[in-house]
């Protein structure tokens, strides 16, 4: 198959160009000394003018996270990781801004460089409105983290008016300590997992956006987290609240720039939806990957978790995860209101040395809940792609329902796909299905599309599309312009 | 590993010891070096506590906990063997070989007993058990006694051979650790048919570990009723390795015990190879059988399929875990893997794993796990005919598992597991009534 190799060798041209978004840009940073320990986490609750209720919680998550050991089951290898010999707390020197205008110029060329849509309205002028609609377009909230610290936030007016809190978690802890009292930790708590008590020590920013009851968020909330300085782990940690009634849509996407070490990422991302609510969280993850042979790129290591605690009540997550050297990723959903959903959508590829081991958790507590889970896997190159997934059927959820759907295509010899489904059903009435299938670009395909006149690369864009079709159509149509992008990056020209 | 099971893996360790000097084959070394081994792997690894991924499900401390001595074989007045099935009988009777009540005059191929043979079988027995791997096999091969030898010389059709493993009464609980060991020469076949059980109040462990090879073109149809006795632990490891354009047919049927583990390594490891790996768990009250398999596409153009059913009825509990490796050679491989469970009533539990991992690109694998309960629109579809709920239930578990022992070719084997299946029905009906 002459022809599939020569897709190779193309696949290898376009991945091992220069990173298309790999510039890094300086900005004076105030750093933290180099290491973890109490006084560190001391430092960085000091720095940020928390309340003592929130440092001993950070020093309850330290205590718990040196007792812990780091996960070894999922199938990702990786050198050991000196958690001594990182900075953990990196912020912009200058106070926060209050507006656009005072960002750091840098700053916002970065951000042009990179396309992200502060200016959303010139990102989408090519799009057409609806026939014979003027539609207004509903312009996208931007809270934008740069490093550690968030430094722009948009349409705080427009949402304030409907009672809508989006702003920084640092910022919530100053003028909404109750909200964030009463929820940060209660999705995952401090000692749920090794990195998400490590997060809990020493977060240093992220997200918090409450919608009161009954709201239907106006437009989208966005936040673009990037990584910039060298040796700097990220820490965030987002907490989003849709009281009863409420709706809400939160993207969340990220590129960063081209470096030669290894970068920690551990997040930690809590959904609380009451009564009647819901959630749409849609990712594109596209971090530096890490060259040809493995080297740098990021190691993501993340714990997202729903809790759809009122009844009809839904979360949804989609994510389109193309970069990172290391993805651990499980955004979950436990369906504890009667009649709640839970959804889960992900396209993951892995090209190169790129490893993801990701799911996601449906655990059916209440009567009748429901849950959806398509997992779309590529693996090109030397990538190896495993989906882990469970999904829990309790005693009392009589009626449950879930579909589980994971597929997963190969592209070159090199490179392995896995699927490792759980499933522990422990009630009659429930019904659960589970389906994975394992292939690849058929030579047929192939040849039916060039024999029509398209180009192989075309070809196979067409093809990929096609199988990650059922995902990109959950994604907000903002993200799929991007994800569709991503998807062609990723893998140009890349099957056979 | 917890305490218990801490102290049933130094019991079967004491047990070792003491009767090293006994066992057969002390006298050859490389069984001594086996054993030895063994043991060393075995006092690492304790009885498998659910810390272990492979025993995530399936918890082990009731055997910790039970203590066994040796069995003290004796058949009791009105004790009947199962009836015959083939042309060829041979009877363990608390794990060893009874000449007496085994049927194999006549037979085309070599069939035997273990611990006569043993000096002829160096390099078959541990050719393919790996008693580093699985605890299982170390407590096996630390204590085997004895066991069943095979060996279908090439191009013989071998018919049908019966394996009868009857447990003893005893007052206390017993331990045996028969080791099986199958060969088939190219171009050979054998329907192995399987059948074990044991007393309804007998406390004793089946420990029972199979080595099979499949020669090129060669075919072993086996099938496997475990039917033990209720208070019974069935901790069974099948080993099979198949050559290229082999076929191996394992249809397990767990229906008897109380705690039963059915694992399965089967090896394509030339190309053209097939595998059809089936079965059935049928429990009832307390139950817990878990079936693991572990198929490993080693060369190109095999295929693969598999497809086991689990009915649960009442405080029972099944496990499936199913994986499928494809190796990197091994291109064009066809792997399919159903795992399908049917709830009776509603405080059972299944816990299902299937899982792929694929490093070959020109495969096409695919699995599918479904769990639910009798279809209330096809009950009541038969009830508005005139069939009684009871047999209309009866038609639907019956018609559920069909799929799964359609798949046993042998029609000797495939009449056994159908029998099988139908009495276990029929006594849960009357378990119920």
């Amino acid at each position: 198959m002459p022809a599939v190799s020569e897709t190779i060798e193309t696949v290898q041209s376009a991945t091992e160009g220069a990173y298309k978004w790999g510039f890094h840009t300086d900005i004076e940073m105030d750093y933290a000394p180099k290491g973890l320990n109490e006084d560190i986490v001391r430092f960085i609750s000091a720095k940020k003018n928390e309340p003592q209720w929130l440092l001993d919680w950070r020093l309850k998550a330290y205590r718990m996270w040196l007792k812990m050991e780091e996960p070894r089951w999922p199938a990702v290898s990786y050198p050991p990781i000196d958690y001594q010999d990182a900075y953990y707390y990196a912020a912009p020197s200058k106070a926060a801004p209050k507006s656009l205008a005072d960002v750091d110029p840098e700053l916002l060329r970065t951000y042009e460089k990179l396309g992200i849509p502060l200016k959303e309205q010139a990102w989408l002028a090519g799009v057409q409105p609806e026939e014979g609609e003027e539609r207004e377009r509903l312009p996208i909230a931007v809270d934008a983290v740069f490093d550690s610290v968030s430094v722009a936030t948009t349409f705080k007016d427009r949402l304030a008016k409907e009672g809508i809190i989006f702003c920084s978690i640092s910022e919530a802890v100053h003028n909404h300590p109750e909200l964030v009292r009463q929820y940060l930790g209660t999705v995952v708590p401090q000692g749920d997992n090794f990195y998400a008590a490590l997060n809990s020590a020493v977060f240093t920013d992220g997200s918090f956006v409450y919608i009161p009851k009954g709201v239907r968020c106006p437009m989208e909330l966005s936040t673009y987290f990037r990584i910039n300085a060298k040796s700097t782990g990220q820490f965030e940690r987002t907490l989003i609240i849709a009281e009863e009634g409420s709706r809400v849509s939160y993207l969340e996407g990220c590129t960063a720039p081209m470096r030669d070490e290894n970068q920690l990422h551990a997040a930690v991302v809590e959904l609380v939806a009451m009564d009647d609510a819901t959630i749409k969280y849609s990712t594109v993850q596209n971090w530096y990957p890490g060259d040809a042979e493995g080297r740098g790129g990021i190691y993501n290591f993340v714990t997202k978790r729903a809790h759809c605690r009122g009844a009809r009540s839904k979360v949804s997550w989609t994510q389109v995860e193309t970069g990172s050297a290391i993805t651990w990723k499980y955004p979950s959903c436990v369906l504890l209101g009667d009649d709640s959903v839970g959804e889960f959508y992900s396209v993951a590829i892995t090209n190169n040395r790129q490893q993801a081991d990701t799911g996601t958790k449906m655990i059916h507590v209440g009567k009748r809940t429901r849950s959806t889970i398509v997992s779309k896997g590529i693996s090109a190159g030397r990538g190896q792609n495993t989906y882990r997934g469970l999904v829990k059927v309790a005693p009392a959820a009589a009626g449950a329902r879930n579909y589980t759907q994971c597929d997963s295509l190969l592209i070159g010899d090199q490179c392995g796909a896995h699927t490792v489904p759980y499933i522990e059903n422990r009630c009659m009435t429930a019904k659960t299905e589970h389906e994975a299938t394992t292939s690849r670009i058929a030579d047929d395909q192939l040849f039916y599309c060039r024999q029509r006149g398209l180009s192989e690369e075309d070809a196979v864009g067409l093809i990929v599309n096609g199988f990650c079709r059922e995902v990109l159509k959950e994604l907000p149509m903002e993200f799929a312009v991007e994800a569709q992008k991503l998807l062609q990056i990723s893998l140009e020209g890349s099957v056979g | 590993m917890t305490a218990m099971q801490q102290k049933g893996a130094e019991g079967f360790l004491h047990r070792y010891e003491g009767l090293r000097e006994r066992l057969p084959g002390v006298r050859l070394p490389w069984v001594a070096a086996l054993r030895d081994v063994a043991a060393v792997a075995f006092r690492a690894s304790g009885l498998p506590t659910r810390r272990i991924e492979a025993w995530r499900y399936t918890d082990l401390r009731a055997v910790g906990e039970a203590g066994f001595d040796e069995a003290l074989t004796s058949l009791e007045d009105g004790q009947d063997l199962p009836a015959m099935r083939g042309s060829a009988r041979a009877v363990f009777l608390d794990g060893r070989f009874r000449a007496d009540l085994s049927d194999l005059d006549g037979v085309g191929y070599a069939v035997g007993s273990l611990a006569t043979e043993l000096r002829k079988l160096e390099g078959r027995v541990g050719a393919l058990a790996r008693p580093e791997e699985q605890p299982l096999a170390a407590l096996n091969t630390m204590l085997f006694e004895d066991g069943l030898v095979v060996t279908v010389p090439a191009g013989v059709e071998g018919g049908v051979l019966d394996l009868l493993s009857v447990a003893s009464p005893t007052e206390r609980p017993s331990a045996f650790h028969p080791r099986h060991l199958v060969r088939l020469e190219p171009g050979s076949s054998l329907t192995l048919i399987e059948t074990a059980t044991g007393p309804e109040d007998g406390r004793y462990l089946h420990n029972p570990v199979f080595e099979i090879e499949v020669g090129e073109g060669a075919t072993l149809n086996h099938a496997r009723l475990q039917q033990e006795g209720p208070r019974a632990f069935q901790l069974s490891t099948v080993y099979a390795r198949v050559a290229a354009g082999g076929t191996y047919d394992n249809f397990t049927l767990n229906a008897g015990g109380q705690l039963v583990r059915n694992e399965i390594h089967t090896a394509l490891v030339g190309p053209g190879g097939a595998c059809h790996m089936n079965g059935a768990q049928l429990l009832g009250p307390g139950q817990h059988a878990d079936t693991t398999t572990f198929l490993d596409h080693a060369a190109p153009d095999c295929a693969s399929r598999q497809t086991y059913k689990t009915v649960l009825s009442s405080k029972s509990r099944g496990v499936f875990q199913g994986k499928i490796l494809v190796r990197r050679p091994a291109q064009r491989t066809d792997g399919y893997q159903m795992n399908q469970t049917l709830f009776l009533s509603p405080d059972a539990e299944i816990d299902s794993k299937p899982q792929l991992e694929i490093y070959a690109d020109d495969v096409k694998c695919s699995h599918g796990a479904t769990v639910g309960e009798l279809d209330a629109e096809q009950l009541f579809y038969l009830r508005a005919r005139g069939i009684p709920g009871e047999r209309a239930r009866a038609m639907l578990v019956e018609a559920f598992l069909t799929e799964a022992v359609e798949g046993v070719s042998d029609p000797v084997a495939r009449g056994a597991l159908e029998a099988a299946v139908t009495g276990w029905w029929s006594r849960q009906m009357k378990d119920a009534a």
